[in-house]
Formats: structure tokens, sequence, C-alpha cells
């Protein structure tokens, strides 16, 4: 119940946002398409941990601007190898391992792998991670190590 | 002096933004298959949109459009790397292999991109 109501208030707050009218019919169109919505996701059976995480927005605060600055070095990191005069690419598929529990941390793992330029999820089997990597002796584990143990962290001491 | 000041951020991260756009556009161009390229089309979508969009907020000033531009960011950055993973599973799962330096025939000095058209299934 607390779930619907989240997620109610961010559909809103949405909605308050892109449409910025505030005139007694365009509120109340916001309002009724809100519980519209949130109705049909409490009916779908989606409403869970998964689809409304908001249990993990304190400890994103935290992630996200770390995950930004990773963002921004790989991204130099893959420019340089562009604009290299001779390509020295030496891409592979390698295999992380993650220790997350639940489903939607893997996802956020899976994701900021993907994110980030030089690495993308390819598959994923259970905590094993299948990545494309575009160099793969820049991947020597502990920056993947460092990344897959925040996520870990982000992602709590959820029940799986 | 502030207004100064947010101007010049704002071409900063603008042209920072058109460079790594440029940068993964000419990677489109010279890599050698569709894996690798995929890093090339993350740069773009990641650092350069990124860049570009957050150099518009800072220009704009803090006032609505500039949580929009923001938003327009945190579901481009929620939402690409899901695109990029269903391109490389395609690719994967339709028998295209990885283009790797140890493949070893004749062009393993060049660049590769010939053989980036013959990745069938063999």
């Amino acid at each position: 119940m607390n779930r619907a109501v989240w997620l109610w208030g961010i559909l809103f707050a949405l909605w308050l946002v892109l449409s910025w009218h505030f005139t007694t019919l365009l509120l109340t169109f916001g309002v009724a398409t809100c519980v519209i919505a949130v109705w049909v996701a409490v009916r779908m059976g989606t409403l869970d941990r998964e689809s409304v995480p908001v249990h993990l927005i304190l400890r994103a605060f935290a992630y996200v601007p770390w995950l930004v600055w990773e963002i921004f070095r790989s991204n130099v990191r893959v420019a340089r190898l562009i604009l290299a005069p001779r390509l020295r690419v030496d891409p592979s598929i390698v295999h992380f391992f993650a220790s997350q529990r639940t489903d939607l941390g893997r996802f956020i793992y899976a994701n900021s792998i993907t994110l980030t330029p030089g690495t993308v999820t390819t598959g994923i089997v259970g905590d094993d991670f299948e990545v494309h990597a575009i160099v793969q002796s820049e991947i020597d584990g502990s920056e993947e190590n460092d990344m897959n143990r925040r996520v870990t962290w982000l992602e709590g001491e959820a029940a799986p | 002096m502030m207004e100064q000041a947010a101007t010049a951020l704002s071409w900063a991260l603008l042209l920072g933004g058109a460079f790594f756009l440029l940068t993964g556009s000419l990677g489109m161009v010279r890599l050698p298959d569709v894996f690798t390229r995929m890093h090339a089309a993350g740069m773009t979508d990641t650092m350069g949109a990124g860049m570009i969009l957050v150099g518009l907020a800072v220009y704009n000033g803090a006032d609505l459009v500039t949580v929009r531009l923001l938003l327009i960011l945190a579901f481009l950055w929620f939402t690409s790397p899901i695109a990029t993973h269903a391109v490389a599973k395609a690719a994967l799962s339709g028998g295209l292999r990885p283009y790797t330096l140890g493949a070893g025939d004749g062009d393993a000095a060049g660049d590769g991109a010939d053989r980036a058209e013959g990745g069938l299934p063999s």
C-alpha cells in the first residue's frame, strides 16, 4: 500500500513538472490519470520492490555521482582509443562475478557496466555476467570489483 | 560575474558534449564490428548527450525547463543501456561472432574492417 502511495506521488510529480498548468481541470486529469496508472500496476501485480525501488533512493544519492564520474573516466578512455592514429582495440568477451542477491541489484550492476563505455553486458546467467570489453587487457578486475561492491551496498540488506 | 561564469561553464559543457558526439561518430566508422561500435555509440548517449543536456541546463538557469532537461537525461541514461544490451543480445543470438585480434588470418595487421561483414555463423 505504501508503495502505491509512493508510485502515485512520483507519477503526479512527473505530471506536474511536465504540465505546470494549475487549473482545476488539468489537475483533476492528472490526479485521475495517476490513480488509474497505479490501479493498473496493482492489478497487474507489478507493484513490488523491483518496480518501485524507493528503498534505494537515499543510497542512490551516493552511488549516482560515483557512477557519473566512472562514466566520464571511461568515456575519456574510449575517446582516446578511437582518436589514436593506430587503432589499438583488443575486444573480447570476459566474465564478471556479481555478488548482488536480488534481480534488481543485478539489473543495476548490468546497466552500470553498459553505461560505462568500454564494457557492455551481453548476458547474465545467475551471478555470472558475460561482458564484451573493447580492450580486454584494461579489464584487470579491480574496477569491476569496485563497482560490484558499490552496487551490492546500494542494494542494501534486501531479502532475496 | 556569476552570469558570465555560468555562460562559460555551459559553453565548456556544450563543446565537451560535441567532442564526445563527434568522437563517438568517428568510432562508428573506425571500429571493426558491431560489438566494438556499441562502445562508441555508448559514448554518444552517455557523455555526448549528457554534457549537452547539462550544458543547456546550466545555460538556462534554475527553473522548470532545467528540471525537464535533467528528466530527459535521467530517462536517457535509464533506457540507453537496455537498448545497447538488446542490440548485443540480438547480434549474439543472430550468430555474429565478436571480432577478436587472435582470430588470425591475413588482415590481423589491418583494422579488421573488412572482416566485420563476414561475421555469419560458420
